[in-house]
This record gives C-alpha cells, sequence and structure tokens, in this order.
C-alpha cells in the first residue's frame, strides 16, 4: 500500500456532510483538509442537459450503481438476506455532492420533544412501551441545536412560514414546531393548484396548513458565505435531478464554490475509502482504492467518516472499530438503532387538470397536527406521528401515466385502459406522510457473510421490518388523508396500506434510512458522543444521519447538517485547543 | 460480421387524425410521414415483428388515438436493450441468485436481454395471430418478469424524450398535452390553476439547441 504525506485531517465523503466540515474547517483554521470521494466531480453546469426522466428518474443515473456496491436485507435475524438488486426503497448517491444534489430539498426541524425521545416517552407511557422499542435520546435539547437549524436555514436559503416564533404562534405557519429564532430566510413559494386545493380542505377541516420549507430559493439569495444563486424556476426536474441553474441548494452550488478557492483544501474523487486504519485506539488515517485501483493510505491527525449513512456504519464494521451490536444479548454499538420513516400515500383524483409536470422538490402544502408532541393523543397505542401534505415535486409523464381510479379498466393494459389513463393524466395527486420510525432492537446493520461489493468486502446486511406500531401510525394517518380527500371532492384511489405489511424494498419510500453509528450519553449506549466523536478512538468523528438515535417526522437533511455545524463548533473551537474526549 | 436488420415504421400519415387533448379541445396530432427503415442494435427483424406486434396491444392504435406502433417503441426498447441497461450494467448480478419473498423483487439471474429473447421465443408465432388471439396470448403471461418489462418499456416509448428513439414526432407527448422539458414555469405556476397549459411540445435536443444523446449510448 502507498503510503502518502499525513494531513491534518482526511475526510470519508464528498457529500453535504463532509464540504460542510471542509468549509468550516478550511474557513476557521489553518489546517489541511483532504476530502475522499468515491464518484466524478460535478458542477452546476453539468446539469444543463439532465431534464430527461427516463435516464434521471427511472434509470437512476445520478445514484451509485448497485452493481458495484449495493446492501442486503432481510426481514429478521431468523431470515436469510438476499442483496437489494436494483433501486428501490432508498437512492443513495454518488459524486461530489452525494446525494445532496438530487435530493428533493425539503427542509423541516425535528421536533423538540424528538431530541429526547426516551425520556419523553417514559414520562408519558411509563411502562407500556411496545416489546423491543429503543428509543434514545441524543444527548442535546432542542435549544442547544437551534442557532445550529438557524445557521443551515441560512446557508441554504430555506422559504418558508415560521408557525411559531420566539414563542408566539403565528397562524399559516407550523403552528405545532419548536419554537424559532428567527423568520425563514426566504418567504414561501407560489402555490400551484393541487396544494391550494389541498390547503383549503385543510383548513375547513380545522386543521392549521402551511407551506412546506424547501431549499429550492422562492426567489434570487446571497447566503452569509456571499455564495448567490437564484430563484427556482419550477421547471420540475427537481428530485433525482441535478439542478441546472443552482436554484436548489446543493453542495455543488454553495460549498464547492468557496472551497475551490482555498489553498488548504483538497478534494480528490474517484476514492473509495475501505477502511479506517486505526492502532492502539487512535485513528491513523483512510486507506483507499484510487481510480487507477491502486491502494493509498492517507494519514491524518483527526479522520472524519462522512459517507453516506449506511456507509458510515459499513466502514466502521469493516475496520473493526468498536463493537459490533448484538440483537439477542443487547450488547455491542456499532450498527444499532437502523431506522427508516413510516412513508403512506393516498392516490386522489382532481376534475380539473393539475399541470402536474411544473414543480419543485418540496412545492406544497402540509398540516402537522397529527404529529409533534400532542398530535397522537387522540389515537390509542400511536406514540409518535407524521405530517401530512400535498406537493407538486414536478411529475413524470411515464411515471404518472396510467394512474387512474380504481375501477375504471378491467386490465392495466390494453384499450380500456388506455382510455381511461389518457382521461386521467395529469388529474392525479398524492397525500402524502412521513412519520416518525421509532427504533427498535431488531432492526439493525451488520456485515453480510455471502454478498460482497466490487471490491470482494462484505456488503452493509439491513435487518428490518415493520412493527404494529407503524401499521396504527399509518392507520391513522391515512384516515386523515381519506378526511382532506373527501373535503377536497376529489375522487380517492386509496392508500398504500400494503407498504407496512412488510418492509418492501422494491418500492421508492425515501432515502431517510438512518442510525448505526448513533450519538448518546455514554460508550454503552451509543458509537459517538453527542457532539459525534468516536467515544474509543477520540481522533475520530462519524458524522451524518448515521448517528440520529431514531428518525423524525419529515425529511432529515436539514437535521443532518445541522448536527453537522454543532460537530465543526465543538471540533475547532474545543478539541483543537484540547484534544481529548469531549464532556 | 452479423448481417444489419431493419424495422420499417408505419408509412401512413397520422395528419388527418382528431384527437381530444386534456384540455377538451380537438387537435390534430403529427407523426412523421412517410415510412423510416431503422437499423435495429439487438433485435433481429422477426423479433422486432413480434415484439411491435406485442406492444401494440399493450398501448393500441385505437379510437382514443394512436399508439406503440406509431411512436416507434420497438426501437425505443431495441435501443435499451443494446445498451448497458440490456446487458444489467446498473444491477447487481453477483451469486448466489435466491428466490426469496415478492418483498425483495426480482431475484433472478437473467438480464434484460436474456428475458426478452426467451420471452419473444415463447410468443411463437404471435405476430400472425389475431388482435384477439393476441390478447389472449398476452393474458396468459400477464405474471411473467418477461411481460412487466414488456409493459413498463412500452410506456417508457411512448413517453420518453425522442432522443431514447420512442415518442416519435411526439406523438405520446401530444397524446397527453405535455409540452415537454421547459427552462421555467415562473410565470405560469400561480396562474394556471385548474386550467390546462398546454403548448406544442419540443424534445429535450430542441430545448438545448444541440443534439442530445441519452444513457444508453454510453459506452462501457
Amino acid at each position: 500500500m502507498q503510503q502518502l504525506k499525513s494531513v491534518d485531517v482526511v475526510i470519508a465523503g464528498g457529500g453535504f456532510v463532509g464540504l460542510t466540515l471542509a468549509k468550516e474547517i478550511t474557513a476557521r483554521t489553518g489546517l489541511s483538509v483532504v476530502v475522499l470521494e468515491r464518484g466524478r466531480p460535478r458542477k452546476t453546469s453539468d446539469y444543463g442537459a439532465d431534464m430527461d426522466e427516463l435516464d434521471y428518474a427511472l434509470r437512476y443515473r445520478m445514484m451509485q450503481n448497485p452493481a458495484e456496491e449495493t446492501a442486503t436485507h432481510r426481514h429478521s435475524s431468523r431470515a436469510s438476506a438476499v442483496p437489494i438488486r436494483q433501486y428501490g426503497s432508498f437512492n443513495p448517491g454518488t459524486g461530489v455532492g452525494g446525494a445532496g444534489e438530487h435530493w428533493g430539498a425539503i427542509s423541516y426541524r425535528f421536533y423538540p420533544e424528538h431530541f429526547k425521545l426516551a425520556t419523553f416517552l417514559r414520562e408519558k407511557h411509563g411502562s407500556r412501551l411496545p416489546e423491543g422499542v429503543a428509543v434514545q435520546d441524543w444527548g442535546f435539547g432542542y435549544d442547544e441545536i437551534e442557532p445550529y437549524y438557524w445557521r443551515v436555514e441560512q446557508m441554504m436559503g430555506v422559504g418558508g412560514k415560521a408557525g411559531n416564533l420566539q414563542n408566539r404562534r403565528i397562524d399559516g405557519g407550523n403552528v405545532f414546531e419548536g419554537s424559532r429564532s428567527h423568520e425563514y430566510p426566504n418567504p414561501p413559494h407560489k402555490m400551484p393548484y393541487a396544494p391550494i386545493v389541498f390547503e383549503t380542505a385543510a383548513r375547513e377541516l380545522g386543521y392549521h396548513p402551511y407551506p412546506i420549507p424547501t431549499a429550492t430559493l422562492s426567489r434570487a439569495y446571497t447566503n452569509p458565505d456571499g455564495v448567490s444563486r437564484p430563484g427556482c424556476a419550477y421547471c420540475g426536474f427537481c428530485s433525482r435531478y441535478g439542478c441546472m441553474i443552482g436554484a436548489k441548494a446543493q453542495p455543488t452550488n454553495i460549498l464547492m464554490p468557496l472551497l475551490q478557492k482555498r489553498k488548504n483544501f483538497t478534494l480528490r474523487t474517484g476514492c473509495n475509502v475501505r477502511r479506517i486504519v486505526h492502532k492502539d485506539g487512535r485513528a491513523v488515517g483512510l486507506s483507499y482504492f484510487d481510480a487507477s485501483g491502486q491502494e493509498i493510505l492517507q494519514p491524518a491527525d483527526i479522520v472524519i467518516v462522512a459517507s453516506w449513512t449506511l456507509n458510515n456504519s459499513r466502514l466502521l464494521l469493516l475496520s473493526k472499530l468498536g463493537e459490533p451490536f448484538d440483537p439477542t444479548t443487547g450488547k455491542g454499538t456499532v450498527g444499532k438503532n437502523l431506522t427508516h420513516q413510516v412513508n403512506q400515500a393516498t392516490r386522489i383524483f382532481l376534475d380539473k387538470p393539475l399541470n402536474a409536470f411544473m414543480g419543485a422538490g418540496g412545492l406544497g402544502m402540509g398540516i402537522s397536527d397529527f404529529d409533534g408532541k400532542e398530535g397522537v393523543d387522540a389515537f390509542p397505542g400511536v406514540l409518535r406521528g407524521g405530517n401530512i401534505r400535498l406537493m407538486s415535486t414536478g411529475e413524470g409523464q411515464i411515471a404518472s401515466f396510467g394512474v387512474i381510479p380504481p375501477g375504471e379498466a378491467k386490465s392495466d393494459w390494453g384499450s380500456e385502459w388506455k382510455k381511461a389513463a389518457l382521461k386521467w393524466h395529469d388529474h392525479a395527486a398524492a397525500i402524502s406522510t412521513e412519520a416518525e420510525h421509532l427504533a427498535y432492537r431488531q432492526n439493525h446493520i451488520d456485515l453480510d457473510p455471502t454478498y460482497t461489493d466490487k471490491f470482494g468486502d462484505p456488503l452493509t446486511r439491513l435487518t428490518l421490518d415493520w412493527t404494529e406500531h407503524e401499521r396504527a401510525q399509518g392507520a391513522m394517518l391515512t384516515q386523515i388523508h381519506a378526511k382532506i380527500a373527501n373535503a377536497m371532492n376529489a375522487k380517492s384511489g386509496g392508500a398504500n396500506s400494503r407498504l407496512l405489511e412488510r418492509y418492501t424494498v422494491t418500492q421508492y419510500q425515501s432515502t431517510h434510512i438512518n442510525g448505526g453509528a448513533i450519538m448518546g450519553g455514554s460508550p454503552e449506549s451509543s458509537v459517538v458522543n453527542p457532539w459525534l466523536q468516536h467515544w474509543q478512538a477520540q481522533n475520530l468523528w462519524v458524522v451524518g444521519g448515521s448517528a440520529f438515535p431514531q428518525n423524525g417526522s419529515g425529511n432529515p437533511t436539514l437535521t443532518i447538517l445541522a448536527i453537522t455545524f454543532r460537530a465543526a463548533d465543538a471540533l475547532i473551537d474545543r478539541y483543537l485547543k484540547h484534544p481529548g474526549g469531549l464532556a | 460480421m452479423k448481417r444489419r436488420e431493419f424495422i420499417t415504421l408505419p408509412a401512413k400519415s397520422l395528419g388527418g387524425v382528431l384527437l381530444y387533448t386534456l384540455a377538451g379541445e380537438p387537435i390534430r396530432v403529427h407523426a412523421q410521414t412517410g415510412a423510416a427503415r431503422i437499423p435495429l442494435r439487438f433485435f433481429t427483424a422477426a423479433e422486432a415483428r413480434i415484439v411491435e406486434a406485442a406492444c401494440d396491444r399493450i398501448f393500441p392504435s385505437d379510437e382514443s388515438g394512436p399508439g406503440a406502433k406509431e411512436a416507434g417503441v420497438v426501437v425505443f426498447i431495441d435501443r435499451q436493450l443494446a445498451g448497458p441497461y440490456g446487458k444489467d450494467k446498473y444491477r447487481y448480478t453477483k451469486p448466489p441468485f435466491v428466490d426469496s419473498v415478492p418483498e425483495h423483487g426480482y431475484q433472478g439471474k437473467a438480464t434484460p436481454r436474456d428475458i426478452y429473447r426467451e420471452g419473444i421465443q415463447n410468443l411463437g408465432n404471435f405476430a400472425e395471430l389475431s388482435p384477439a388471439e393476441r390478447d389472449q396470448r398476452l393474458r396468459s403471461i400477464e405474471n411473467t418478469q418477461f411481460f412487466r418489462l414488456l409493459r413498463q418499456h412500452t410506456i417508457e416509448g411512448m413517453f420518453s424524450d425522442p432522443m431514447h428513439g420512442g415518442n416519435a414526432g411526439l406523438i405520446g407527448w401530444q397524446l397527453i398535452g405535455y409540452p415537454g422539458p421547459l427552462m421555467s414555469y415562473r410565470d405560469e405556476i400561480d396562474k394556471f390553476h385548474g386550467i390546462p397549459f398546454r403548448r406544442k411540445p419540443a424534445g429535450l435536443a430542441q430545448l438545448a439547441g444541440r443534439p442530445v444523446t441519452g444513457w444508453e449510448e454510453e459506452k462501457d
């Protein structure tokens, strides 16, 4: 193995997390930072000709190629796992910017009590928690993370309307959210037809609709770093695409323009990190294969693992760093508390055409009356809820063709079907939900004993299934979907409740799969401390959605970046001054 | 060297076919006139005729408008199969191949190319059958992976950008009133509320003002 000259900081992964850390460290210290990214370089001008549903939305042109590396899945420890051969219930990214290039830009905060969920649920329900529930506190409270949320919202230029500003309730925003120190940096977007119909119906029913916060700019904006971007054009090629004008906040348009100018920053693409090299309880560096297949060791004083969620746990497991979690004994920490999100959708049909090809990633209206602290109180057996929303994200013509109300055709092909499909095309929308997913002892990550990646290393194995609780969450929320659909005078196509019968890898749910290298209050219960520093190897930081003890409702990117900024502050302001375990 | 095989797309002009758009207004669908002889990349001419006949039953040319035949869906499928997708360059194909529960999806070894080759062979004299017999034959294979791919690819070939070989003359997009990719709806997004926005469609090449190619053209 070729050994390079040591640097101050080496980072695995050139996505949102890795590049945000690189931005902070290179701006505030003189340290040399090397980022290793497995994929290709990318930039805004690459996205000029990507307005193609087939290649990007259906063949996953921007995603990690599963032929080279995927994960395996099984429903329980008793079953044997098989590979996720094609996507998929989630879409890992690759290349500079990672999944932060193709994301949908929806920018929710998690609810205040979510950060102390174990304490909250114990106080509320005592010993009546369902079997296997393994939720934990994050190790800090909402008040501590709020300033970091605000920093991320400013960096991205999130648009929305506050519903709780300095503990003042403001109608028209999400009145159930935690108190904000500031109004959003940008106003809400212009709204298309379908979300307006949803909003009107939700208000009639006494709910509290709000515009969904999104990081596709609602107007031209210059962020505190001095990066200027234009307002969104609603072209509809957003989630699963890169933004060709840079209106959607992506690492390539808000981080790379700054980093490229810094002399202490180096980005190496085509470099696939395989191991965290460690000796006597300290990280020595990262070993990787470069684009030509050569194995290289990059030593560094500080090592940061900032790859995609599942890969963070995988790197720890492959590197034999920390004790793998054993669900039978409950011992070990690496791989525990794997969570996804409870996704439900109800198909609805409206009489008028929707022009659903117009849109943007998070463009739409939502309600959170059945989310947060008190949202589920009227539903016995449901511990946590979720949002309900209707979005116009830019409907693909292939994916949306053939969606017809039940009973309109006997088959899903042929003349009768075609006629109905043409009649209902561009009249279908979805009321959808993303609910919190509790952590369970049985849902975890380890290494697959059979299947390997292109280098011959074991794949990540996911043991994951839904329980009665998620089905109860789904039933609660889809019951509200039906009420709203009715108030919208929409024809209902029914909910996809079957999705919660068993975890299904073939159907996209969200890329919000989290946990595995979680943060917490002690080395016995977590992999990293609340500043995302590894408990044992103190010069190692494991940063990303992998650190979530359980998953919140809504999209996690804002929270991932808030804990990233908090980790950066701890590393720069405290660790560098007094290297050692933070407390 | 493999003999070059061709498929001939329909010669009949669709200029006279009257359709109703989503806006409820009558329009004329415009298609290329004159026969086009297109070289095949994967199928033999005989295979292409069978696939074309099958796609024509899935998305028929009928009183509700033109279908898969006029849109050149078979050309789209031929190119997809000839490219990296057809060879499973984007699917995890390491063994062991184990049957699993439906929630794990297709776990087989066969590539899209293999699945088509076998599926076409099993259709036998399909191209010579009557429409009713063809429907009956397709109904008998509805639950196969071959039919699932064929149905999905037919819709893809109808409504994907013409750079992929289907949606000839933008027939698919004209049928559904889709304008094709446009750079901006800033002025329309909050104005066309329940009112159809139906501009004359154009493909990505026209928007970009230069030739564009699909992923299937990428050399592997």
